[in-house]
């Protein structure tokens, strides 16, 4: 049995009739063909599908999508705005914190999820937040100090 | 994933009614534990959905009458960061702070932790120090059962059919009060409690223990005090003699099985050392010392 509802991505609003039981996943790859989240273990172990629902991370591969029906939901596709890159995007570029990039889109959303609440972390802060994505070719420490470098700093 | 019918409540007396007309409709909140569960394979998803997430005025965090009152919908996330239970019911703000990731903090929430009544839940063993009482409340009627009546074993409640978990009531502790939690990782994140312990402790003016109670998470088929390490520990000082004598009696309470994450004889000589230091952060914190939260990355976690 289908259900209607409507999905806000990145800023445009989708129609659609969804199975109760489709992943958000699933219809942002499938329906929306925004493939930037990706499905790794689809066992909410390894972040790579991570997404934002109303600015908090989610793993998309076990979320359901009626779930989120009228949410604001950010993929990865929604970070560069005007063709300029996120400053994220770019620090991960400029630190080389990406390698095979499967887990660059998941990394990204959980590093602006932390940005958005502390916009200077600490160091073991960023590694708190980035704990539930996997990468398996950087190491990691790349990573961190691209989200360090990336950190607006102290609010005044 | 196929699922027949999505329901989507507006209230609580809604969601009880679809509860009661649908057999074998689930409640779905964060998903974190239903839907996940559902990915590995363990168990289909329900025919019948109703999700709960959006039902207003369940994910409260107040001080009510000296109590704490606890919406089922508050999320690990904002009982983690809510001062009022960093202040006076700290053993829960250890462990909200450190279930699973922050995406799985942000979605998963207390009466889902509640409901999934797994032995190694990270929210069991405070709320079972603490004295928590849970309201369930189903189209016939409305209860509230101490927080150890609500667990039946692994993954099973005493929850009928239809009911639903409304909330959690923490009495204020004592004056002199501390308590914590700490659990045995091999990873700070995604990670889930080899074995883990709570403790309340009660000062009394002149430095004894007025009162103590003591929980232990994956070791038994469901969160389980420990009688013989409260009892060991009331009366005297809490000195470091004291909390390891406590400690090394809560194998009355301890029956861990051997599964993937540790062996049987593994969590058997850990529990004790995860409640010697449960106990011990509990006393100080007793004693006036700010420990912070999470215990468990205080005093020896993963680093």
């Amino acid at each position: 049995m289908s259900h209607a509802c409507t999905l806000n991505v990145n800023g445009i609003s989708y129609p659609l009739q969804l199975d109760a039981g489709r992943t958000l996943l699933t219809v942002l790859r499938g329906e929306l063909g925004l493939t930037g989240a990706k499905e790794g273990c689809d066992d909410s172990e390894c972040g790579a599908c991570m997404v934002l629902v109303d600015g908090r991370p989610v793993n998309a591969c076990s979320y359901l999508a009626l779930q989120a029906d009228g949410r604001e939901i950010t993929t990865v596709e929604g970070l560069a705005k005007d063709g300029e890159l996120h400053p994220l995007q770019a620090a991960f570029l400029d630190e080389g914190g990406v390698q095979c990039g499967f887990c660059t889109p998941g990394m990204l959303i959980s590093a602006e999820a932390l940005l958005r609440r502390n916009p200077d972390p600490s160091e073991d802060e960023v590694r708190l937040a980035l704990g539930g994505n996997l990468c398996r070719c950087t190491g990691y420490q790349k990573i961190a100090r691209a989200v360090l470098a990336a950190a607006p700093g102290p609010t005044s | 994933m196929s699922a027949g019918t999505y329901l989507q409540p507006a209230s609580v007396d809604d969601a009880l009614r679809l509860l009661a007309e649908h057999d074998g409709a689930a409640l779905v909140a964060g998903g974190t534990d239903l839907v996940v569960g559902t990915r590995q394979g363990k168990r289909t998803l329900p025919e019948t959905l109703v999700a709960i997430h959006r039902l207003p005025g369940l994910d409260g965090i107040a001080e009510d009458g000296g109590a704490l009152a606890i919406g089922a919908l508050a999320t690990h996330d904002a009982i983690e960061r809510s001062e009022l239970v960093r202040g006076r019911w700290t053993a829960l703000a250890d462990a909200s702070a450190i279930v699973g990731s922050p995406a799985t903090r942000h979605v998963g929430t207390l009466g889902g932790n509640l409901a999934n009544a797994s032995p190694a839940m990270e929210t069991g063993a405070p709320l079972a120090v603490l004295g928590a009482e849970v309201a369930l409340r189903s189209a016939a009627g409305s209860r509230t059962v101490a927080v150890g009546e609500l667990w039946a074993g692994p993954g099973r409640t005493t929850a009928a059919p239809g009911e639903m978990i409304t909330g959690v009531r923490v009495p204020a502790p004592a004056e002199g009060s501390g308590s914590a939690y700490v659990r045995l990782e091999y990873r700070r994140s995604m990670e889930i409690a080899v074995v883990g312990a709570a403790a309340l402790v009660t000062l009394a003016g002149d430095g004894t223990v007025a009162d103590a109670r003591v929980a232990l998470t994956a070791v038994a088929p469901t969160i389980v005090r420990s009688p013989a390490a409260e009892e060991s520990l009331r009366g005297g000082r809490p000195t470091p003699e004291a909390i390891a004598s406590a400690a090394a009696a809560v194998h009355d309470a301890a029956s861990p099985i051997s599964d993937v994450r540790g062996s049987d004889a593994y969590r058997t000589a850990m529990i004790e050392v995860i409640a010697r230091r449960a106990i011990d952060v509990a006393a100080r914190r007793a004693g006036g010392e700010a420990v912070p939260v999470p215990a468990t990355m205080t005093v020896g976690g993963t680093r």
